[in-house]
């Protein structure tokens, strides 16, 4: 990730391809667990990029090289998702592709996960999901949903328990 | 196994066509797209500032890597501009159309945006382009503008003739592209190059007095038994014409 961001202050068109390479996964499947819709969460990364690499075109090279670049990214991934819950009527995409991607793939169990991520309130369902899904700390979960850690530990132990509990009257 | 272990497992590849869409939408590539117009099939190029580029098909993407370089991925045009696309080509005016003019000096964004002023079925000399840009001795480089245009048929640069009055080049697949353009905006390429020939630089109205560029709508709608040819615009001003205020022949 430093490397990342060293390239980044270098040559900054050069090197945000990487960055997509490396985030998107993470990103589009983190916002999809979060959020629970395919085309939404492919909406939010792409825009989600797109605004990182606007943001990183004004930032002079120490800011770079001092960044964090995956709570970042989580940072402008978690303000634009609280705008499109806010603002419902989407705007248009700026570019649209002619070839969409035939079927996505969609782990085992997808669907019932997403049922039971579900019975979450917003805050559990982003703090666990950015826990265990993105395997992000509880550090950096508390800089990219600007909550304190203390609450973000709290919301990760509540949203397990209720998910034990989803899976127990699964049975 | 555990909650937190079948967690980490909810996560797949991430969704074809990503990486292109964030290449479009931040301008690290440009799409593409193609159109017909009334010399053929062409392709237009774009980025979320507006229209890039505008080339004819056959060699496209050798011709854009060598001016501009960017990775080209076929796309649609965001759609409140795909439907002003075809009228801004037939119209030769951008209209609503947003274009991205900065593969150029800011000079010659100024000659291109003056040069799509020009309306359909007229033409201009190069030196008219150089008195609107406040500079009327910079014709050569009014000429160099006009030829670096990134987006004929949209920017009209087939619209601007030789001072001389002789239809001149053209940079979109050579002269006779031209030639058909100025034709199929009635522009009457023949009639110009017989004007161009007997040194006819600007005509006047004998009745109202004024003197124009040969092709100002003006000066076409007048009475032939009316019209005055002159060589230069001194003689027009010598005879005691003055200049039309639509075309502003100078």
């Amino acid at each position: 990730m430093d490397d990342l961001a060293k390239a980044l202050a270098t040559d900054l068109d050069a090197a945000f391809p990487a960055v997509v390479e490396e985030m998107s996964r993470q990103l589009f499947w983190g916002l999809r667990r979060i959020c629970g819709d395919h085309q939404e969460a492919e909406d939010l990364t792409q825009e989600t990029f797109i605004r990182a690499y606007r943001a990183l075109g004004s930032y002079d090279r120490d800011r770079i090289l001092s960044m964090k670049l995956q709570p970042w990214l989580w940072t402008i991934a978690m303000n634009l998702g609280r705008n499109h819950l806010r603002d419902r009527s989407r705007r248009p995409i700026y570019v649209e592709m002619t070839e969409v991607g035939s079927s996505d793939p969609e782990p085992v169990d997808g669907t019932a996960w997403d049922r039971r991520l579900g019975t979450l309130n917003r805050h559990q369902r982003t703090a666990v999901v950015l826990r265990h899904v993105v395997g992000m700390g509880i550090a950096e979960i508390a800089e990219a949903t600007g909550r304190p850690e203390g609450t973000v530990k709290a919301d990760v132990h509540r949203a397990l328990a209720r998910l034990r509990e989803a899976i127990e009257e699964e049975q | 196994m555990s909650i937190e272990s079948q967690l980490e497992a909810l996560m797949a590849q991430a969704p074809a066509g990503l990486t292109e869409g964030v290449a479009l939408g931040t301008g690290l590539a440009e799409g593409y797209e193609f159109y017909d117009s009334a010399i053929g099939p062409v392709v237009v190029t774009f980025n979320p500032d507006g229209i890039s580029s505008l080339d004819i098909v056959h060699g496209f993407q050798e011709r854009y890597a060598e001016r501009f370089g960017k990775v080209l991925l076929p796309a649609e045009a965001p759609s409140a501009w795909r439907r002003h696309i075809p009228e801004a080509i037939e119209r030769g005016t951008p209209g609503k159309l947003p274009v991205d003019l900065r593969s150029v000096t800011r000079f010659q964004q100024e000659v291109l945006r003056t040069t799509a002023t020009i309306p359909k079925g007229e033409v201009r000399p190069y030196g008219w382009v150089a008195n609107e840009v406040q500079r009327p001795r910079a014709v050569r480089a009014v000429g160099s503008a006009v030829a670096r245009n990134p987006i004929p048929l949209i920017i009209p640069c087939h619209r601007v003739v030789r001072t001389d009055g002789h239809i001149g080049n053209y940079s979109l697949g050579g002269p006779h592209y031209k030639i058909e353009l100025l034709e199929h905006e009635g522009a009457k390429p023949d009639v110009l190059e017989d004007l161009a020939s007997r040194h006819v630089r600007v005509r006047a109205n004998a009745s109202t007095g004024i003197y124009c560029h040969p092709t100002c709508g003006g000066i076409r709608r007048s009475k032939p038994s009316n019209v005055v040819d002159f060589h230069s615009i001194s003689d027009a001003q010598e005879a005691g014409f003055r200049a039309c205020k639509d075309c502003r022949p100078g």
